[in-house]
């Protein structure tokens, strides 16, 4: 049997060339002057300029300033290295606990119906609108030697606050929206039915979990997680409070920053500055790339 | 695979989706449920696949207790309205999803998955499609892709969800005759759910007519459109005349007139008459039950569609034959050739 059946393909890119008419139309149409119009550009990029690519090239020629030599010098440093250590570990731990806890928290607020829902997107969404100093002090508070716990953890000692484990869950607290937040939206819009087909022809939960969720969700997973990356590398409030700037042991790469600035070290300040700044700058080509595929996933699940 | 639903009950909040169902479904039915958006029907058709839950009730296949099982381990295959495709799976992998994730003991070797997933994509005609992803899919494609994904695991029986909903009309007609001959062919025990009375009767072997979350009436499709059980059932299937009327003193009375209908075995009260609008025959004033007056005709393909005002005050739309001259303002008499009165 021949059948003559609707292209959904060729009629979406028609609706796209419909689209994109329209908007050539209102370009004729536009009435502001050139001149308003050249104004307005002008303003948006100088403002730009100012204040956000002077003070990135800022960071590289100071980084620079004594040549490339005085640079790597700096970034040898015992202190810089276990810095960045400290960083890249905390970073790794707070990103890994963040990926399972916003997995199951996006999972459980998309895809099932319970009361309290609303209540629990809005705590996920706590450590947004709290200063991180106060989620820094809240750890001192229950960690800390007169805080809550503080003496059950002397008496088995284990040490918290002024160690990895006290930046870390404060770097989690902070780094926790991330990546529900990315998940919530994409796997709400997906709904449950390849789910539901999957465990109809037989799957079971981990398999539906492994071969129909995850690649759907794949794309918002890795958005979710480079941005959370990048707050907890470059997080500096919350960890301050518990970190105890112990030298060489509990500081992180932005502490460090602020300690060698403090001690006119530019050239030591600036160099790890910089390594910083080189991480927002992948970041930003990363998001940029997966913020396409994103797209990309949506314009499929549109026809 | 035989299937029995007992006095099933599923209420969301206060709202009865189900409200005491009872079903029997033959070997190798191809069975429709039919009804209004709300009806209950895909409720239905989830809680025999195990998607949902009945709050009371019995399911069993094969007189077993269905509901012992979960979706997994049912065996049943089912089609999705909007198809729910695995997005990121080439077609061919969809349709070889329900064969790869068998437990190993029971898994087909890679070359015999492969082989099974040709012939069902050679039995839907989408062979040449295997290795494109849905979204470059038609929807009438999609479709049989669904189906073909949900025949992979050999199911005790097949469901599907509003199958040709989502398509144009054209695709809808071919999909139709398509999904009769493949039921022919493959012989499982289908139930399909639709709200379109046309589809319901050109595919199915029997209909179930469901309104608020009960069965109104069970039968084949001749049964279901020429002895509708109830007032639903008529004013559902087919295009219907209703008229309010009184049976009182053993006549049936339309406003005050007293119409030349049989009123035997008629409950007295308001009830209501249907007639479909073929079986209205015109004829000359005073020659049937009504009088009227016909205020506007239009051409209808084989018929012509006449507005008549009745002398009762209602204004009705009949079909009469081409060949019956009918113009704006004739006086006429119609006799309802079939009709029935239903209390209430």
């Amino acid at each position: 049997m021949t059948m003559q059946l609707a292209d959904s393909v060729s009629l979406s890119s028609s609706e796209a060339k419909a689209r994109a008419h329209a908007a050539a139309a209102r370009d004729n149409l536009r009435t502001e002057p050139r001149a308003v119009r050249i104004v307005i550009i002008t303003l948006a990029v100088s403002f730009l300029s100012v204040f956000v690519v002077l003070p990135l090239v800022v960071v590289f020629a100071q980084a620079f300033s004594r040549g490339i030599l005085a640079y790597l010098a700096a970034l040898a440093e015992p202190e810089a290295l276990s810095a960045i250590k400290l960083t890249l570990l905390v970073a790794a731990i707070s990103v890994g606990l963040n990926l399972v806890f916003g997995l199951v928290a996006a999972w459980a607020i998309a895809k099932f119906d319970f009361k309290g829902r609303t209540f629990l997107i809005t705590l996920i969404d706590l450590p947004f609108s709290v200063s991180p100093v106060i989620s820094g002090l809240v750890f001192v508070l229950l960690f800390g030697a007169q805080g809550y716990f503080g003496g059950w953890l002397r008496d088995h000692d284990i040490q918290v606050l002024f160690a990895v484990p006290g930046i870390a869950l404060a770097t989690t607290f902070v780094t926790f929206p991330f990546v529900a937040r990315a998940l919530i939206p994409l796997m709400q819009e997906q709904g449950t039915q390849e789910e539901e087909a999957a465990i109809s022809l037989g799957a079971s939960g981990l398999q539906t979990f492994f071969r129909v969720t995850l690649p759907n969700i794949k794309w918002g997973v890795l958005y979710g997680v480079l941005l959370c990356n990048a707050r907890a590398m470059g997080e500096f409030g919350a960890v301050s409070v518990v970190s105890g700037h112990i030298r060489g042991e509990t500081n992180t790469m932005p502490l460090l920053v602020e300690i060698l600035y403090n001690e006119y070290q530019f050239v030591a300040a600036f160099a790890i500055a910089s390594l910083l700044a080189m991480l927002a700058l992948i970041t930003l080509i990363a998001k940029t790339v997966l913020e396409r595929h994103l797209a990309e996933g949506h314009d499929a699940s549109d026809h | 695979m035989t299937i029995e639903v007992r006095n099933l009950v599923k209420k969301f909040g206060s709202f009865a989706a189900l409200d005491g169902v009872d079903l029997k479904v033959d070997n190798g039915e191809l069975l429709a449920l039919l009804g209004p958006s709300g009806s209950g029907k895909t409720t239905l058709l989830r809680i025999i696949a195990g998607l949902d839950w009945p709050d009371s009730g019995e399911v069993s296949f094969n007189g077993e207790d269905a509901l012992a099982q979960g979706a997994r381990e049912r065996h049943v295959g089912f089609v999705f309205q909007h198809y729910a495709l695995f997005r990121h799976m080439t077609v061919f992998e969809n349709v070889a999803f329900g064969l790869r994730v068998q437990p190993r003991a029971v898994r087909k070797e890679e070359a015999a998955i492969r082989a099974r997933v040709k012939e069902l994509l050679d039995l839907v005609q989408l062979d040449w499609l295997a290795d494109r992803y849905p979204s470059q899919l038609s929807g009438g494609q999609r479709q049989r892709i669904a189906l073909a994904r949900a025949l992979a695991i050999e199911p005790r029986i097949l469901l599907l969800d509003e199958p040709f909903g989502a398509l144009d009309a054209k695709v809808r007609k071919e999909l139709r005759k398509w999904l009769r001959s493949l039921h022919h062919e493959i012989n499982v025990t289908s139930i399909f759910v639709t709200h379109d009375q046309e589809e319901a009767l050109e595919v199915a072997n029997r209909v179930v007519v469901m309104d608020k979350g009960r069965i109104e009436q069970i039968g084949s499709p001749d049964d279901v459109y020429e002895s509708p059980a109830t007032a639903f059932v008529h004013g559902f299937i087919g295009e219907s005349i209703e008229l309010p009327v009184r049976i009182a003193d053993g006549m049936v009375r339309f406003g005050d007139r007293p119409l030349a209908l049989a009123a035997d075995g008629l409950v007295p009260g308001a009830s209501r008459l249907f007639v479909r609008r073929h079986d209205m025959l015109v004829g000359p004033p005073g020659s049937g039950a009504f009088e009227g007056a016909v205020q506007q005709v239009r051409n209808f393909g084989p018929v012509q569609r006449a507005e008549v005002e009745l002398a009762g005050g209602e204004t009705i739309e009949i079909d009469a034959p081409r060949d019956k001259e009918l113009r704006a303002g004739d006086a006429i008499g119609l006799q309802p050739r079939r009709y029935r009165i239903f209390a209430g």
